[in-house]
C-alpha cells in the first residue's frame, strides 16, 4: 500500500493510470488441479461426482405453530429436490415425527439433515437405513361401471373399498412405493377420477432409534390407537 | 410508520400508568404488563441501547421503555434501525437490538434483519403486531411478519401469552448470541403486550434443541494436525467466524507459532493484523492479488470460520484447487456446504485453534512459501497512480484518513466501489473496527451503522463512515439521528457521481452502456449536511484533503465530506464473477 502522502509523479511510470502493475494473468503460474461442482478436488483416478440417490429422513420436531411451513420454506428456498413431506404426532406430547424422502446426491442429502437440524423446533434428525421399515397410503377413486373387477383388483393389492357408489369406487391401498405405482397402473383399466397420495412415512427396523439419540419404547405412554377404521 | 390506533381504554391505563412511575430512576419497576416484562428481560441481558421507530402497535413497548435506563434511539428509518443494531452487535460482540411496529415498521426492517442473516450478525428485533384476536383479519397495518421473516432469521417467535413474553424475549436474545449467531425476532400482539402480568422473566436460556457443539473431537483435531504438519505451502483463511468467536488471540498465536501466512475474507478483516509480514490482506473478488495467489497455490489451506461465499472463491472448479482443506466452524451446515472439507472441525474457533496448534508436534517448514508470498506482494502491489492531470484519486482518501486515526477506529462502509478502497487501503489491525455489508451486499448500510457503531464504541475510538454518493443518499435521513443525538461520527463520502460498481461492470461487461447508472444530480452533501445540522466539506482536490479530514475528525459531531473523486477510477484487482482467484484483472483489458 502506498504510503504517500502527497501525489508523486516519478513512481508512477510503471503504475496505469486506472489499474494496478504486475505480472499479466496470463504469464504467472497456474495450477493444473481442479474441483468438482460439489467443491470436492477432483481426483483424476477417482469418480468424483456424486449421482442423486433417494433417501428417507426422519426428523423429531417439536410441535409447535409453523413447524411444518419452516420445513417446507427451508427445502424450498435451498432448491432440495423433495418426492414427498409427511407430519403427525408421536406418543410424546408436543412432539412431532416428520417423514421426507428426497432425491440428492450425497452432498445434498447431508446438506439437507445439517441444514433441517439448525431449525429451532427440530429435536433430532437421521437418514434412515436401507431396511426400514416404511409404507404410503393411496385413495384411488374410479369409474364404478365394473364394480367386481375393481373389487378383485382391490383384493389383489390388499386393500380396503371405503365408498362404493353407482358411479364411483373409492378404495385405499397402502405398501411401499412400488407396491402403490404398480396398484395405480393396475387401477387405469376402470378410469381413474381422483388420486391423493400421503408420501412415505417410515420408521427404523427393530429396536433401531429412528432418529438419533431417541429410545424407541421409552417415549412416554401410548397414544389412544387411531380408529380410522370404525 | 408511526400512525398511532386511535387509542382504547386499554392504552389510556397503559399510558396513565407510565406518567406515575416517570421518577424511580435506579430501583426497577415491578413488572406489571407483558411489555413491562419484555423490557426487563433486556435489562437483564444486559442490553444498554436500542435502535427503532415508534408506532401504533409497539406502543406498549415503548411506554414500558420510558421507565427503563436502556438507551433508545430514534431512528429515522426502521431499516436505519436494523442496521444500527447490527453495527452495535458487531462493535460489542454480542446482539444488538432494535424496534419496529407491525406493518410497514416491521417490513422496513427486513433489509436490516436479512443483512445480519447473511453476516451472521446477532439481532434481536422485536415487533409490534395487531391484537391477537385480530392477526389474519387484514386488519390495519398487519403483515405476517413471522411468515415474512421465516427465512431470514435464526428463529422467530410469535408472542401469545403475556406471562411468558419476558421469556421469549430473553430467549430470542439469547439465541441470537449463541454458537453462530445470527437475528432473531419476537412478534408482539398489542393484547400480549398490554396484558397484565407480574411475572418477573427468569434467566435468558437458549432452547434445549440448539445447543451448539464448541470442544472439537480430539480425532478430528488430530488429524487436520497431521494434515498441517505435512503441508508444504499452508496457508490460514480467517472468516469473520474469528470475531464472533473472540478468537484473533487464537488465530494469531496459531500463525506465528507454526509460521503460517494468513489470508483473510472480507468479514475477517481485523482478525489478523494487516501490516504484518505474514498477512497478504483479504481474499476474493477485490481482494489484493497475492492474497489470490496464496490461496491459489496454497496446499493446505486452514479455513476458519468462513462460509466460502462465492464473494470470496470464484469459480469453484479453481478455488485452492490443489489445496487439502481443513474446515474448523461451529456450524456443521457450513462442512462442506461449498467448498469439500477434507479435514472438518466442528467447535468454537478459539477453541480448535487452541486444540489444532498444541497437537501440530512438528512445525511445516514453510520458509520458501513465506518468502514465494513476499515475491507475491513485491509483484502485485497495491500501489495507485495519482496523475496530475487526473481528479483526485478515491485510494488517496482513505489512506489519508486512516493516517490522521487512531488504529482502534471504527470504520463503517456502504456497499459498491467506495466500500472495495476502503476496505484495500485502510490497513486494519484490530478485530470489530471493520463494520460492514458483506453478504447481502445493502447499499445504504454505512450511516446508519456508523451511528450503532458510534453507541457501541469507546469515546477514544474514532468513527468513520466510508461512503460512495449512491450509498449515502440512500439513508441520508438518518444524518438527522446523529445530529440530534449529537454523535462524533465522520462520513467521508467517495463522490464520483455514479452507482460506481455498476459503471465498472458496464464498462467491463455491457460495452459501456451507462443504463442508470449516472448519479449527478445527487445533491450537494456538504450542504445537505449543514441543512441537517451537521458540518459539511467539499474536497476536489489532492491538498485540501489533509485539512478537511483533519477539521472533520476535529469537529465533535456529525461531519460529512463530500470527496469528488476521478469519476472513471475502478476498483482492482478483479476476479470476474465465477472467474479463477489466479487470474484476477489488474486492469480493464485484463477482464
Amino acid at each position: 500500500m502506498s504510503s504517500d502522502d502527497s501525489p508523486s509523479t516519478d513512481a508512477d511510470e510503471e503504475i496505469p493510470k486506472h489499474g494496478l502493475q504486475g505480472p499479466h494473468p496470463d504469464e504467472r503460474p497456474h495450477p493444473t488441479g481442479r474441483r468438482n461442482s460439489q467443491g470436492i478436488r477432483i481426483d483424476p483416478a477417482v469418480e468424483a461426482e456424486h449421482h442423486p440417490r433417494r433417501a428417507v429422513i426422519s426428523a423429531l420436531v417439536e410441535d409447535e405453530p409453523g413447524v411444518l411451513s419452516r420445513v417446507s420454506g427451508l427445502v424450498s428456498r435451498r432448491q432440495f429436490n423433495i418426492e414427498s413431506l409427511t407430519v403427525g404426532p408421536t406418543t410424546v406430547d408436543g412432539h412431532s415425527r416428520l417423514t421426507m424422502v428426497v432425491e440428492e446426491p450425497d452432498p445434498g442429502i447431508d446438506q439437507i439433515e445439517k441444514q433441517l437440524a439448525k431449525l429451532k423446533p427440530v429435536i433430532a434428525v437421521g437418514e434412515l437405513d436401507d431396511d426400514m421399515v416404511r409404507t404410503e397410503l393411496v385413495l384411488l377413486k374410479v369409474e364404478g361401471d365394473e364394480p367386481d373387477k375393481v373389487h378383485a383388483v382391490t383384493d389383489m393389492y390388499e386393500g380396503k373399498t371405503l365408498d362404493a357408489g353407482p358411479r364411483t369406487i373409492t378404495v385405499q391401498l397402502t405398501g411401499d412405493e412400488q407396491k402403490i405405482d404398480d396398484a395405480v397402473d393396475a387401477f387405469r383399466q376402470f378410469g381413474i377420477i381422483e388420486i391423493a397420495r400421503t408420501g412415505q412415512t417410515a420408521l427404523a427396523r427393530g429396536d433401531q432409534a429412528t432418529v438419533p439419540g431417541e429410545e424407541p419404547g421409552t417415549s412416554g405412554e401410548p397414544t389412544t390407537p387411531a380408529n380410522y377404521d370404525d | 410508520m408511526s400512525e398511532p390506533v386511535p387509542p382504547t381504554s386499554e392504552d389510556d391505563e397503559a399510558d396513565g400508568a407510565a406518567e406515575e412511575s416517570t421518577e424511580t430512576g435506579t430501583g426497577p419497576t415491578p413488572v406489571t404488563t407483558g411489555a413491562s416484562s419484555v423490557i426487563r428481560a433486556l435489562e437483564n441481558a444486559g442490553v444498554e441501547a436500542a435502535f427503532g421507530v415508534q408506532g401504533g402497535a409497539i406502543m406498549p413497548i415503548y411506554d414500558a421503555l420510558y421507565d427503563s435506563d436502556i438507551r433508545h434511539v430514534t431512528m429515522a428509518h426502521e431499516q436505519g434501525a436494523a442496521h444500527a443494531a447490527d453495527a452495535f452487535g458487531v462493535v460489542r460482540n454480542e446482539p444488538g437490538v432494535c424496534l419496529a411496529t407491525s406493518g410497514p415498521g416491521a417490513t422496513n426492517l427486513v433489509t436490516g434483519i436479512a443483512d445480519a442473516n447473511m453476516d451472521s450478525d446477532g439481532v434481536l428485533a422485536l415487533t409490534g403486531q395487531v391484537p391477537s384476536g385480530m392477526v389474519g383479519s387484514d386488519a390495519f397495518q398487519e403483515t405476517d411478519t413471522i411468515g415474512v421473516t421465516t427465512p431470514i432469521t435464526k428463529h422467530n417467535y410469535f408472542a401469545d401469552d403475556s406471562d411468558s413474553v419476558g421469556d421469549t424475549v430473553g430467549e430470542a436474545f439469547a439465541l441470537a448470541r449463541e454458537g453462530r449467531p445470527g437475528p432473531t425476532l419476537v412478534d408482539l400482539p398489542k393484547d400480549v403486550t398490554l396484558g397484565e402480568t407480574d411475572r418477573e422473566p427468569g434467566p435468558a436460556k437458549t432452547p434445549k434443541t440448539t445447543t451448539p457443539k464448541t470442544v472439537p473431537d480430539d480425532d478430528a483435531v488430530a488429524a487436520a494436525a497431521r494434515a498441517v504438519e505435512d503441508a508444504e505451502r499452508p496457508l490460514l483463511l480467517l472468516g469473520g467466524g474469528v470475531i464472533k468467536a473472540d478468537a484473533a488471540e487464537e488465530a494469531r498465536a496459531f500463525a506465528r507459532n507454526h509460521g503460517i501466512p494468513v489470508v483473510t475474507t472480507m468479514p475477517g478483516i481485523g482478525s489478523f493484523p494487516e501490516d504484518d509480514d505474514l498477512c497478504l490482506s483479504w481474499a476474493g473478488m477485490h481482494g489484493t492479488g497475492y492474497a489470490n495467489m496464496a490461496v491459489t497455490h496454497t496446499d493446505v489451506l486452514i479455513a476458519v470460520g468462513t462460509r466460502f461465499d462465492d464473494r470470496l472463491t470464484g469459480g469453484i472448479d479453481s478455488f485452492a484447487p490443489e489445496a487439502e482443506v481443513v474446515h474448523i466452524d461451529i456450524d456443521p451446515a457450513e462442512i462442506s456446504k461449498n467448498i469439500h472439507a477434507d479435514y472438518p472441525v466442528i467447535g468454537d474457533a478459539g477453541t480448535a485453534l487452541d486444540a489444532l496448534s498444541s497437537e501440530v508436534a512438528a512445525d511445516p517448514d514453510t520458509e520458501e512459501w513465506r518468502e514465494q508470498c513476499l515475491t507475491w506482494k513485491e509483484e502485485y502491489p497495491m500501489d495507485y497512480a495519482t496523475p496530475e492531470d487526473e481528479p483526485l484519486k478515491p485510494q488517496f482518501v482513505v489512506e489519508c484518513l486512516d493516517e490522521a486515526t487512531s488504529d482502534r477506529a471504527v470504520v463503517t462502509s456502504g456497499v459498491g466501489q467506495h466500500q472495495m478502497w476502503a476496505a484495500q487501503y485502510w490497513t486494519f489491525t484490530e478485530p470489530r473496527t471493520w463494520v460492514s455489508s458483506h453478504g447481502l451486499g445493502t447499499m445504504g448500510y454505512g450511516l446508519p451503522s456508523a451511528i450503532g457503531a458510534r453507541l457501541a464504541a469507546e469515546d477514544d475510538q474514532e468513527v468513520v463512515c466510508v461512503d460512495g454518493d449512491g450509498s449515502f443518499l440512500m439513508t441520508i435521513q438518518e444524518l438527522s439521528v446523529a445530529v440530534r443525538e449529537e454523535l462524533d461520527i465522520t462520513v467521508a463520502v467517495l463522490n464520483n457521481e455514479y452507482i460506481g460498481m455498476v459503471r465498472q461492470w458496464q464498462d467491463a461487461f455491457f460495452e459501456g452502456r451507462h443504463m442508470a447508472a449516472e448519479y449527478n444530480w445527487c445533491p450537494e452533501f456538504d450542504k445537505l449536511a449543514e441543512a441537517f445540522g451537521a458540518r459539511g466539506w467539499r474536497v476536489d482536490d489532492y491538498d485540501e484533503v489533509a485539512d478537511a479530514v483533519e477539521e472533520a475528525l476535529a469537529y465533535d459531531g456529525p461531519s460529512v465530506v463530500d470527496f469528488h473523486i476521478d469519476p472513471r477510477e475502478n476498483v482492482y484487482p478483479m476476479v470476474a464473477s465465477g472467474g479463477a482467484n489466479g487470474k484476477f484483472a489488474l486492469t480493464e483489458d485484463q477482464l
